[in-house]
C-alpha cells in the first residue's frame, strides 16, 4: 500500500517537472494566439535552439575555466534567453510582420516553413546527432522504506519548479504592473482599439515574442539539463506537446497555459507508469479531444461571444 | 539622404543577424570523447557570416532606394495580356476547352517524356489528388485541417493489409480503402466539429499524430516501423477468350506473380518494356484525378457544395437560415477524407513499401500549403501548386544536404510573394448591368 502511493507520488513529481516545461512553452504560444490570433509553428523550434544555445553556452565557460556552478548556469540561461529571443524577434519580423492581416492561414504556412527552416538549419549548423553534457547538477533525496520502493526527488527536479515558479510569478507580475504589460492586455483585448489610443502595437507584438522565446529559452536549458541530450528535433514534439497544453488550458490564457502544461505532464506520466509509454502521446491527445468536447474553449478559456 | 534612424535600423539588424548566426554556426559543439567543447568553425563560416551581416546593414540602410530601383523595373503581367471572354457562357466554353487540352496532353506526354520524369509526374498527380480532397475542407468548407496526412495513411494501409490478409485486388481495394477513410472522417468529424477554427486545427494535428502512432505500435498486424513491403502492383483488367472467357488481370512485371494473371506484353503478344509499368500507373494517376477533379466539379454546383461555400462565408446566416451546421461540415470533412483515402490506397500500390515515415506532419503540411498557394479552392491553383511544391524539391535533389532548409525558406517566401496564392479562385457571382 505504502508502495503503491510512493509510486503514484514518485510519477505525479516527474510529471510536474515535465509539465511545468511544457507550461513554460504553452505561454509562447498562447500569447501570441491570443494577440495576433496565430499559431506560431516555429516556438516549439525556438525552444530547441534555446537548448543549444545553453548547451553552447556552457560549454563555453567551462572551456574558459569557470566552473562555479550557479555562475555557469545563470551566465548560461542569460546568454540562451538573450539569443533566442532575437530569434523569436527576427522570425516575428521576417516571416509573420508581412503576412499580418490578410488569410488566417497565410501566416500560419509560413510559421510552418519557418519551423522546417529552422530545424534544418541547425541540423545543418550542429550535425544531426545527439549532443550531451554530463550531467552537471547531482544530488537527490529519497524517502519511503530502506528496503522498498523509494521516491527519488532530485536536485535538478526542485531546480526545475523553482525556476518555473519565478518565472511565471515574474511574467504574472509583469503583464499585470509593467507599461508594457498593460499595453500587451489591451492590444489582446482588440488589436484596432489599441492602435488608435495610441499604442504601438507592433512593438507590443514584438515583446510578445521576445517573452515566449525567452520562457521557452528557460525551458530549453532547464529540459536540456534533466535530460542532458539534445537534437534538432526535439522541438517539433515539444511544441506539439505545449500547444495542446497551451488549448486544454483555453488558448489565450496566461494561467490556462499554466494549467494546462501541468496536467499534460501529470497525464503523460501516469499513463507512462500505469498503461503504456507507447501510447502516452495518444492519450494526451485523447485528453485533449474529451476536454474540449465538454468544454469548448480549454479549462479556463473565456467563451466568445459571436457578434453579427 | 540617409537618416541616422536608419544608420540606426542598420546596426541593430546586423547586431542581430550576428546574434543569431554565431551561437549556432559560428561554432560547433563537440559531445563526443571525454569532455564536450566547443570547436570553431572554418574560416568560410565565419567570414560568411561577417559578410551576411553587412549585407544586412546595407539592405537596412539603403531599403527605400532598392525598393524604388526595383520598382522601376517594368513588370510584365502575363495574366492580364492572356485574352478572358467576359460572359459566364463564354468563359464556361473557354474553360471546357482548357481542361480538354490539359487532359489530352497529359495523356499524350508520358510516351514522349523520360522515363524518370513520367514517375515523377505520377507523384505530382498523387499530391493534385491530395491537393484537391483537403481543398474541399480548407478551401471550400474553411475548416482547418492539419491531420489530412491520417486518412491518406488509412488508405494506404487500408490497401496494403487488404491485399496482404486477404489478396484483394487494387480494384477491390480503391473503393474499400476510400470508404474506410471516410468512415475515419466521419468518426472523427462527429465530436470535433462544433469546436471553432483553431481548436479544430488542433484536434486534428492530435488525431493525424495518433493515427501514425498506432500504426507505429500496432506491429503484429501493420508491422510497426518496418512498414510492408511486396504489395502488389495495380493491374489492368482485361478480357481473355481463351481457354475461356473471362475477365483477367494484366501485370506489368516480367511474370505475372499473382495465379490467374497474365503479363502485360504477353497478353499483347509484344516485347517486355519496364516503362510500361511507370506509363500504366502514370495514367493511371491522371484518370483518378480526372475522376477527382470531375466528382468535385458536379459537387461544387450541388446544393451540398454551395452550402460548404455558404457556412464559410457567413456560419450565423447559415444558421438562420436553417441549414444544419453539423451535417454540412461533416459532409465536407467525409468527402475529403475519401479523395485522400483513394490517393492513399494508388500510393501503396505505386511504392509498393509503405511505412509510418511516409505519412508524418510534415506531409499534412505539404498537402495543406498546396492548397493555400493554389489559392485556396481553384482547381487549377491547386495543380499548378502540386507542381510547384513537389518538383522544386526534387531539382534542388542536387543540394541534399540543403533540400529541406530550401524547402522551409520557399514556402515562407511564396507566402510574403504571393499571399493570395498562385490563381485565386474566383467565387461565382451575380453583376447588375447597365443596358
Amino acid at each position: 500500500m505504502v508502495e503503491a502511493s510512493l509510486y503514484f507520488i514518485q510519477q505525479l513529481l516527474n510529471g510536474l517537472t515535465i509539465g511545468s516545461t511544457y507550461a513554460l512553452i504553452a505561454i509562447g504560444y498562447t500569447m501570441v494566439y491570443g494577440i495576433i490570433g496565430m499559431i506560431n509553428f516555429a516556438h516549439g523550434e525556438i525552444y530547441m535552439i534555446g537548448m543549444y544555445v545553453s548547451f553552447v553556452a556552457i560549454t563555453g565557460l567551462m572551456m574558459a575555466g569557470i566552473t562555479f556552478l550557479p555562475v555557469v548556469l545563470l551566465l548560461a540561461l542569460a546568454f540562451s534567453m538573450f539569443v533566442s529571443s532575437t530569434y523569436g524577434w527576427a522570425v516575428e519580423r521576417v516571416a509573420y510582420r508581412p503576412l499580418r492581416g490578410g488569410n488566417r492561414l497565410i501566416p500560419l504556412i509560413s510559421a510552418i516553413g519557418m519551423s522546417i527552416f529552422l530545424q534544418n538549419y541547425v541540423r545543418l549548423a550542429q550535425g544531426s546527432r545527439d549532443v550531451a553534457i554530463p550531467s552537471l547538477i547531482e544530488g537527490n533525496w529519497s524517502f519511503g522504506p530502506a528496503d522498498g520502493f523509494q521516491a527519488t526527488v532530485s536536485l535538478m527536479q526542485v531546480i526545475i519548479w523553482i525556476s518555473t515558479v519565478i518565472s511565471m510569478f515574474a511574467l504574472t507580475q509583469f503583464i499585470a504592473r509593467s507599461k508594457t504589460g498593460k499595453a500587451c492586455r489591451a492590444v489582446a483585448e482588440d488589436l484596432k482599439m489599441a492602435n488608435l489610443l495610441g499604442i504601438d502595437t507592433n512593438r507590443v507584438i514584438s515583446v510578445t515574442f521576445i517573452i515566449g522565446a525567452a520562457l521557452a529559452a528557460v525551458a530549453g536549458l532547464l529540459l536540456g539539463l534533466y535530460y542532458g541530450v539534445a537534437n534538432p528535433f526535439v522541438g517539433f514534439i515539444a511544441g506539439l506537446k505545449a500547444f495542446t497544453a497551451a488549448v486544454l488550458g483555453g488558448i489565450g490564457s496566461i494561467p490556462g497555459a499554466m494549467l494546462g502544461g501541468l496536467l499534460l505532464g501529470v497525464t503523460e506520466s501516469m499513463t507512462g507508469a500505469y498503461f503504456s509509454t507507447e501510447y502516452k502521446d495518444v492519450v494526451s491527445f485523447g485528453l485533449l479531444v474529451l476536454i474540449l468536447l465538454f468544454r469548448p474553449t480549454g479549462l479556463l478559456g473565456k467563451p466568445e461571444v459571436e457578434k453579427i | 539622404m540617409i537618416s541616422q534612424e536608419k544608420i540606426i535600423h542598420g546596426l541593430i539588424a546586423a547586431i542581430a543577424t550576428l546574434v543569431l548566426a554565431f551561437p549556432l554556426l559560428g561554432v560547433k559543439l563537440v559531445t563526443d570523447g571525454i569532455s564536450p567543447h566547443l570547436e570553431n568553425a572554418d574560416t568560410n563560416t565565419i567570414v560568411s557570416i561577417l559578410v551576411a551581416s553587412l549585407a544586412v546593414f546595407f539592405v537596412q540602410v539603403f531599403k527605400d532606394h532598392l525598393s524604388s530601383a526595383f520598382s522601376a523595373i517594368p513588370r510584365p503581367d502575363l495574366l492580364s495580356k492572356i485574352p478572358r471572354p467576359t460572359t459566364t457562357s463564354g468563359r464556361d466554353k473557354a474553360e471546357k476547352i482548357a481542361t480538354m487540352l490539359l487532359i489530352a496532353f497529359a495523356l499524350a506526354w508520358p510516351f514522349a517524356a523520360s522515363r524518370g520524369s513520367v514517375d515523377l509526374a505520377t507523384l505530382v498527380l498523387i499530391y493534385v489528388m491530395l491537393g484537391l480532397g483537403l481543398n474541399i475542407v480548407v478551401g471550400l468548407a474553411g475548416l482547418l485541417d492539419l491531420g489530412y496526412v491520417a486518412f491518406y495513411a488509412v488508405g494506404a494501409y487500408s490497401y496494403a493489409l487488404l491485399s496482404d490478409y486477404y489478396g484483394l485486388s487494387f480494384w477491390v481495394c480503391l473503393p474499400i480503402a476510400g470508404l474506410l477513410a471516410a468512415a475515419f472522417g466521419f468518426l472523427l468529424g462527429f465530436p470535433v466539429l462544433r469546436l471553432r477554427g483553431d481548436y479544430l486545427a488542433i484536434v486534428t494535428l492530435g488525431f493525424g499524430e495518433i493515427i501514425r502512432i498506432m500504426i507505429n505500435n500496432l506491429t503484429s498486424l501493420t508491422g510497426g516501423p518496418n512498414g510492408i513491403g511486396n504489395i502488389p502492383k495495380p493491374t489492368l483488367p482485361a478480357i481473355q477468350t481463351e481457354p475461356d472467357l473471362a475477365l483477367v488481370g494484366l501485370e506489368f512485371g516480367k511474370r505475372a506473380k499473382t495465379e490467374g494473371n497474365i503479363p502485360f506484353h504477353e497478353y499483347f503478344g509484344i516485347a517486355y518494356d519496364g516503362s510500361y509499368k511507370v506509363i500504366f500507373l502514370y495514367l493511371l494517376a491522371v484518370l483518378l484525378v480526372v475522376f477527382t477533379i470531375y466528382v468535385i466539379r458536379r459537387l461544387v454546383r450541388m446544393p451540398v457544395g454551395r452550402a460548404w461555400e455558404a457556412l464559410r462565408e457567413d456560419e450565423i446566416a447559415c444558421r438562420s437560415l436553417g441549414l444544419n451546421r453539423t451535417a454540412i461540415k461533416l459532409s465536407a470533412f467525409t468527402m475529403g477524407a475519401s479523395f485522400a483515402g483513394f490517393a492513399g490506397a494508388f500510393f501503396a500500390a505505386r511504392q509498393g513499401f509503405i511505412s509510418p515515415e511516409s505519412f508524418t506532419f510534415i506531409e499534412s503540411a505539404i498537402i495543406l500549403a498546396i492548397v493555400v498557394l493554389g489559392g485556396m479552392g481553384s482547381q487549377f491553383g491547386i495543380i499548378l501548386a502540386a507542381i510547384a511544391m513537389t518538383v522544386l524539391p526534387e531539382i534542388a535533389r542536387e543540394f541534399q544536404e540543403y533540400r529541406m532548409l530550401l524547402f522551409g525558406v520557399m514556402m515562407v517566401f511564396m507566402m510574403i510573394w504571393r499571399p493570395q496564392g498562385l490563381l485565386p479562385a474566383k467565387r461565382p457571382q451575380l453583376e447588375m448591368t447597365h443596358d
